[in-house]
């Protein structure tokens, strides 16, 4: 067994030539190459010692497994070296600026972290009785009163596990709402500049989706909205500020509109964080809008989740919220809304939509998020975010094409497009160019209503010095790309790996390992 | 505000670089009857870190934590012991506060662990793939039965009644929406899963038959049977699994034939929480990888040859295919399967197999204890780790009082099926490596005096 399963020597540059100089092992000091589990533990080597099982009869009425299951163990210090060596390949905020567009990548407190570990958190059941669990209760009610106070909404599905499953909660309520009058409807209005979810989640609703065009200036056309607006549009999903870090001034008309029409609004709220503390979205008309407590509220995004996306919603789709809901009595005593209780007063829930009580465990990190913020820091959140992205803008505008930048300040996110790159050059290569620089790359070729789109968005966690040596680094590869530097096309020439075939991987995929030889205790000695 | 690095001089020098006199010049586009002009009332300011751990002390404390005394809970939440290097390992920054890995070359730290996640996945399932995970094991089971609609074009799914009650309602939620027809029962009060009602519920509209296994009195139905009444009508088995320990004992559910296993991972490394974040396990067999829900990390190799990893088959994902795409979701549990994956790394085969046989062993002398404490009786003829009493009286009321006196008795099944009077005395108790024999005298000793 090698380290390095591929054979790959680095090689060094000596007086400008290159010359290969393998180092046995493949490692470049720091960089350590890290081979599978599956490679390297086996099926006698554990990290855990148990107890011995107690004499006991077999009562697995012959459904006892005769065959091995191939899992590989590693002894604790294995184990730590494995993933300790495996996280050393990644980016992440902890490290540096994420500027991912309206993925929100602010710094995660470690307070949360804490806090969520709490034995009296981490260490209880979904399933335990009411009254074991009535300080659980207060967090969800307490994070849900929140929400509701700064988006100005009626109501709060708290159970929702993501964004996608809260914009999945909203159209359930909408369609729930529009059958309670007799009114089911066929269409769900998106516009092109959506996220991928909101389409996807109005089909999985099984809804006819239609895109709206944007104008111009990156906005909804809400002429065009209106000229299709009639009886079979159930709702309009609208982001705002939307994926061109835009405010969409006309949300209020919008809203009147599709109301007039006696379709919903949805909002997707992924971009909440720049007007949070500023602007309730329940002052503009909107009925349902999930809230990402992964973006907005800084729960740590975990390399792709978990996420929560709570669903604050209007009056007229209160009513029509999923279970469990948790209520607060007179007396102070907190209670759960299931199936059974639901009576009179949630008797039009359109039902559950996940087994317990949505993310507890991200309940508690927002929460703590919030108090530490208080109304007067979540405004301040949504101002310094808000003014990062304005100042990376204006920054980088000379360089790089800011195809609304004439039109205004943006919000929380710059976007710039590939316009003015040289001949064969592309948002890729400006990408891969910022991850030699030392950052992750901005979201590219998203939205779609932009060519080559760059979306940048700092958060307000970035300090200025943070911002100025970004804007430089930044400015240099989009120079290079303008001045067609062909290296650009290599990069990233210093990441853990160079440009990775991802034809080659769809087209044979190889999605789980499959051993040689079958899994055994490694030789002892190499 | 601690976690805000920019200080007034900061912000007056970007100001005047982006050329704005004020910070609400940057909100022009915002309607002024919509903003509001000073912070929201009512609200408390910013508070200080000791602040905010007292307030969020307090509440946990109002709590009674499984460890804070003899406790049987389980019925799709299941308490084990963690290693303590797992907390450890998953706090590691660049896992914690990584994104989605989208430019791989700088995130194959999670791609690889992804990698070797969907490998133990499958192998544990018995699967010939696993994805990279979804939120949990209910919204898993809906995936599966909204797949098996995709492959079989047919829309009518046959849940058994001994599916999780919570798992049926997320199913019959989104069927109300899909005009899924969902035939389902009750579970059936007997020694022995209902396998002939199940089978007699499926005809050649059949999409898919959904079992749990265990079940969620416990039972360990026999899927080959199931298996084979379903391939024959052309529909597909779906196989749900609670408990993912289990499979370190019993047979796998992909070697009984199942085209779909999915299951809450929650059991290994991730911890009870209050219900989330969990960890959706999401296997099948290799002819309808290209109809899975969620995102698969695949291996290919990098410019210069080296084995890489990368998020793959995203044409099926809604950011590429928008509302033609599986399934709508975009985040998933990512770092609850990172948990799960080093849990599972530190057991290996060897302490996975021992952990359920160890499991077993405290369950089967706990059933035993339970049986002979008078009126109570012990309905399963098979289990894993888990199992249903049969009280005198209203389960519920026993363990409402029994929480009063420190002991979490286990679920009822009134909590679980509420108003189902056929029900009522059932309570389904779990006992895992964490369970000690003072818990289970306690318990005994505890359900005496109550039904007394």
């Amino acid at each position: 067994m090698t380290i390095n399963q591929s054979g790959w020597k680095p090689e060094i540059a000596v007086s400008g030539a290159v010359l290969a100089s393998p180092t046995a092992t493949g490692n470049r000091a720091l960089m350590l190459e890290e081979p599978l589990i599956f490679e390297i533990g086996g099926m006698e080597r554990t990290g855990v010692d148990l107890a011995e099982a107690p004499a006991a009869p077999n009562r697995l009425g012959g459904m006892e497994r005769a065959t091995p299951i191939g899992l590989p163990g590693l002894s604790e210090q294995e184990t730590v070296r494995h993933y300790t060596r495996l996280s050393r390949q990644n980016y992440a905020i902890d490290l540096g600026l994420f500027p991912l567009g309206s993925c929100t990548m602010k710094h995660n407190p470690r307070l949360n972290e804490k806090v969520a570990r709490m034995p009296g958190f981490a260490d209880l059941h979904p399933l335990a009785p009411q009254s074991a669990v009535q300080g659980a209760l207060a967090v969800v009610h307490e994070l849900g009163e929140w929400l509701k106070t700064l988006t100005g909404m009626a109501a709060v599905a708290m159970s929702p596990k993501a964004g996608a499953h809260g914009e999945l909660c909203g159209l359930l309520a909408i369609r729930a709402a529009l059958e309670a009058r007799g009114d089911a409807r066929s269409v769900i209005l998106v516009p092109e500049s959506a996220h991928g979810t909101n389409p996807a989640t109005a089909a999985f609703c099984g809804y006819a989706v239609e895109d709206i065009p944007a104008t111009l200036e990156g906005r909804v056309d809400l002429a065009a909205l209106e000229a299709r607006l009639g009886p079979d549009v159930a709702a309009v999903m609208i982001t705002n500020p939307n994926t061109c870090g835009l405010f969409e001034r006309d949300m209020k008309r919008i809203a009147d509109a599709v109301h007039a029409a006696g379709a919903l609004v949805y909002c997707d709220g992924a971009n909440f964080n720049a007007i949070v503390g500023r602007v309730r979205p329940g002052d503009l008309g909107i009925d349902a809008m999930h809230i990402n407590l992964h973006k907005t509220f800084s729960t740590p995004h975990g390399g792709g989740g978990p996420g929560s996306g709570p669903v604050v919603l209007s009056e007229a789709l209160a009513p029509f919220a999923p279970l469990p809901i948790v209520e607060k009595d007179a007396d102070g005593v907190f209670h759960l809304v299931e199936e059974e209780t639901a009576g009179a007063d949630h008797g039009q829930n359109f039902g559950r939509m996940v087994a317990f009580h949505g993310q507890m465990g991200m309940f508690t990190r927002a929460l703590a998020y919030i108090l530490s913020h208080g109304a007067d820091g979540l405004r301040q959140v949504a101002e310094d975010a808000v003014l990062n992205a304005n100042y990376i803008l204006r920054s980088l505008e000379d360089v790089l094409d800011a195809p609304f930048g004439g039109t205004g300040p943006c919000m929380h996110e710059a976007l710039f497009s590939d316009k003015g790159l040289a001949e064969g050059f592309s948002t890729l290569d400006v990408a891969k160019g910022l991850i030699d620089e030392g950052y992750h790359p901005m979201t590219m070729y998203f939205p779609l209503v932009v060519h080559g789109a760059m979306l940048i968005e700092p958060t307000e966690t970035e300090s200025k010095a943070a911002l100025d040596q970004f804007i430089m680094a930044l400015r240099s590869v989009a120079e290079r790309a303008k001045a067609g530097d062909e290296a650009l096309k290599g990069a990233p020439w210093f990441a853990p790996r160079r440009r990775l075939d991802e034809t080659l991987a769809a087209r044979k995929p190889k999605l789980v390992w499959e051993e040689v030889g079958g899994l055994a205790e490694p030789a002892a000695a190499e | 505000m601690r976690y805000l690095p920019l200080t007034d001089t900061d912000r007056r020098a970007m100001l005047d670089t982006i050329g704005a006199a004020s910070i609400d010049d940057l909100f022009v586009d915002v309607p002024a009857e919509a903003q509001l002009s000073a912070k929201i009332a009512g609200l408390p300011d910013h508070a200080s870190e000791l602040a905010v751990e007292r307030h969020m002390a307090a509440l946990a404390r109002q709590n009674m934590a499984a460890g804070d005394g003899p406790f049987f809970l389980g019925a799709g939440a299941y308490r084990h012991h963690i290693p303590a290097s797992v907390d450890h390992l998953i706090q590691r920054g660049e896992f914690l506060t990584a994104y989605t890995p989208y430019q791989p070359e700088i995130a194959q730290g999670t791609l690889q662990m992804l990698f070797e996640f969907q490998t133990q996945v499958a192998r544990l399932l018995g699967c010939d793939v696993a994805n990279a995970s979804m939120y949990d094991g209910s919204t898993a089971c809906w995936e599966a039965v909204a797949m098996a609609a995709r492959i079989t074009k047919r829309k009518k799914a046959a849940l058994s009644g001994a599916l999780h009650p919570h798992y049926a309602q997320v199913v019959k939620t989104m069927s109300k929406v899909t005009d899924y027809t969902i035939a389902d029962s009750l579970p059936s009060i007997q020694p022995k899963p209902d396998n002939a009602g199940l089978i007699a519920r499926i005809d050649g509209e059949t999409s898919c038959v959904v079992v749990q296994y265990p079940d969620i009195l416990g039972r360990l139905p026999d899927l080959e049977e199931i298996g084979a009444a379903a391939r024959a009508q052309g529909a597909l088995l779906v196989v749900v699994v609670t408990e993912p320990v289990a499979l370190g004992a019993i047979r796998s559910p992909g070697e009984m034939g199942a085209d779909i296993v999915v299951g809450e991972g929650q059991s290994l490394g991730v911890g009870l929480q209050f219900g989330g974040p969990y960890l959706g396990l999401f296997g099948c067999k290799q002819k309808y990888v290209r109809q899975m829900p969620g995102r698969l990390c695949g291996e290919t190799v990098d410019a210069e040859g080296k084995r890489g990893f990368v998020l793959t088959l995203s044409t099926r994902e809604q950011h590429i295919r928008r509302e033609k795409a599986t399934s709508n979701i975009c985040t998933n549990s990512g770092l609850c399967a990172l948990a799960f994956s080093i849990h599972m790394t530190l057991l290996g085969e060897k302490g996975l197999r021992e952990l359920a046989a160890l499991n077993h062993a405290l369950a089967v002398r706990a059933a035993d204890k339970l049986a002979a404490v008078p009126g109570v009786r012990v309905l399963n003829d098979s289990f894993f780790n888990e199992f249903t009493v049969i009280l005198p009286g209203d389960a519920r009321e026993a363990v409402r009082t029994l929480a009063d006196r420190g002991i979490l008795a286990g679920v009822s099944l009134g909590r679980l099926f509420p108003g189902e009077q056929a029900l009522a005395n059932g309570l389904v108790v779990a006992v895992t490596e964490t369970t000690t024999d003072e818990d289970v005298d306690a318990l005994c000793a505890g359900l005496k005096e109550v039904l007394a």
